[in-house]
């Protein structure tokens, strides 16, 4: 037992020292900032003033300017997700349903995965317009490709065995769905999910900033054309810790499924 | 319907028991997988009719792919026979009977996201037990298999050997007549085994149930069974019956008894020339699939 004892001890040392050098890293990195804004003449125009940032920041959040384009952003994401988990999650269990259907539409959708589909932004646009529906749209195309491939995997890769013991139990078709098929398959489309949403937060934060007309991305590339690069920098932190958190969030979500 | 006035039929060489002695009753089952001309046709099992008498200890025994196993799976209705019918009690067998047949399977069919009282009470679920008795019937099943102190393990935590008792666990507390075990100890070493064996011989000469069991090993075959059908190699027909007359539950000192040793050997001579036989089909036909 104490060699286990010793091998957890070992453990939490080598946690501690990997998170210490990580903090140091980004300490680091805001002394180089400080160091090059404040004393080694970079332009602020390029480079901001770390003090500045975080006075507009506070500024932000104080006059809570940052609410319209945050729900925007935040509303076009729930959007965008619904639609990917619905119709990945629901094609991805037809599809894995049938070894045939699997066999033909799995290296479609890897292929399309592939595609990088941000380029067909401007036909979206085209279509939908310069507003949220293009975002969504946008947005739930890319995030359906990783929920449809891990929804089909986890459920195409049941143990053929566990469905033969069930059925040999008396299993109905609904406690095979409910107490064999999701538990085998959650792991996998759990990260499929997850995969999910962070391309879908990423696709439509990038795609704000390519053409809108509110939100998060679009007002972050306001703010540069206006060469107010402070306030610009005080909201790309802002949009950073908004994504870190949601990830946090979504990453909890998955590990609680998983343990379920 | 030749199955229909059965219950005033009398003894006959295919069925020698009486009817109300019978737990299972198999009549010219033969089956094949794939088509005739296929490439992967395979004649696994021919023309096999027989009694399994209630409470009996049945081991099935004989080289790989000799139909042993497709026999098990056709009895507990997990495999439609080409030709012929099995008969449970009174009802004829067509897909899964899980009031009356309970498996357990080669390894691992426990399901890995449950515990092991969760994997026992989904198979009461699963089987239509009312929900007030899934708790003391799967303590009381855990008991019986020496697991109650591992009722909140995950079968990833447990062995081998404690994984195959859980799931026997899971069988027995689905109290079903007829248990059918697919080399339940197949995956385990040797010593796992034989204590395995011996407990079960034990387990099993209280709850009177009806077993069918197919095994690669001729001590267990031996040890366990009442009787013991011999394959003979594909296709698969029963080449001899032979009893063991021993009662239960065997004791240890049953393994070094004269009598297990002529038993032991009888069945080796028997089961040599099949294998052999079996070996050289597939060495010189090797990417032949394995229908056992």
């Amino acid at each position: 037992m104490s060699g286990g004892r010793i091998e957890i001890e070992r453990d939490r040392r080598e946690r501690m020292t990997s998170r210490l050098v990580q903090a140091g890293f980004l300490v680091g990195l805001a002394a180089l900032w400080y160091l090059g804004a404040n004393y080694w003449g970079i332009n602020h125009l390029l480079l901001p003033k770390p003090q500045h940032v975080i006075a507009e920041l506070a500024d932000i959040l104080r006059s809570g300017e940052f609410w319209p384009d945050l729900l925007l952003t935040l509303s076009e994401l729930a959007g965008a997700f619904a639609i990917s988990m619905t119709l990945g999650v629901g094609l991805g269990f037809l599809i894995s349903r049938s070894a045939l259907a699997i066999k033909i539409f799995e290296p479609l959708l890897a292929g399309f995965y592939a595609v990088p589909i941000i380029l067909f932004l401007p036909l979206y646009i085209l279509f939908l317009g310069l507003g949220p529906a293009s975002k969504i749209a946008l947005g739930a195309t890319i995030s359906f490709f990783p929920v449809v491939l891990n929804t089909i995997a986890g459920f195409g890769g049941v143990e053929t065995l566990h469905i033969t013991a069930a059925r040999s139990m008396g299993a109905s078709n609904w406690h095979l769905l409910r107490y064999v098929l999701l538990p085998a398959a959650a792991p996998v489309m759990l990260t499929g999910l997850r995969q999910g949403f962070t391309v879908a937060l990423l696709s439509i934060i990038g795609s704000e900033t390519i053409a809108s007309l509110a939100g998060l991305g679009h007002r972050i590339v306001h703010l540069a054309e206006a060469m107010d690069t402070a306030r610009m920098f005080a909201y790309i932190v802002f949009v950073v810790v908004i994504a870190v958190v949601l990830n946090a969030l979504v990453s909890s979500l998955e590990a609680r499924g998983r343990r379920e | 319907m030749p199955g229909r006035a059965r219950a005033l039929t009398l003894p006959t060489k295919k069925h020698p028991m009486n009817d109300t002695d019978v737990a299972v009753r198999i009549t010219d089952v033969s089956h094949q997988f794939g088509e005739a001309g296929d490439a992967q046709h395979v004649r696994a099992l021919l023309d096999t009719s027989l009694d399994i008498a209630r409470g009996e200890l049945l081991a099935l025994i004989g080289p790989s792919g000799c139909g042993k196993s497709t026999l098990l799976n056709v009895i507990g209705g997990l495999l439609s026979p080409s030709t012929g019918h099995v008969d449970v009690g009174a009802k004829r067998v067509n897909g899964p009977m899980p009031k009356d047949i309970a498996y357990v399977f080669q390894e691992n069919a426990l399901f890995p996201w449950n515990t092991v009282l969760e994997n026992i009470k989904l198979g009461m679920l699963f089987q239509g037990v009312a929900k007030s008795e899934h708790e003391p019937r799967a303590r009381q099943s855990l008991g019986a298999v020496g697991l109650s102190e591992f009722a909140n393990h995950y079968p990833g935590q447990l062995s081998g050997g404690m994984r195959q008792r859980a799931a026997l666990a899971r069988a027995l507390s689905l109290d079903t007549p007829v248990l059918l075990m697919d080399e339940p100890f197949g995956a385990l070493d040797e010593q796992t085994r034989m204590v395995l064996g011996e407990d079960l011989s034990v387990l099993l000469s209280r709850t009177k149930k009806t077993i069918v069991f197919v095994t690669h090993s001729l001590g267990e075959a031996v040890f366990l069974a009442d009787r013991v059908a011999v394959f003979s190699a594909r296709p698969g027909r029963i080449k001899e019956m032979i009893a063991v007359e021993e009662p239960h539950p065997r004791k240890p000192e049953f393994i070094t008894a004269e009598k297990f040793t002529r038993l032991r050997n009888q069945l080796y001579e028997l089961l040599h020339d099949e294998i052999r036989k079996t070996v050289e089909a597939t060495s010189q036909a090797p990417a032949h699939g394995s229908a056992a």
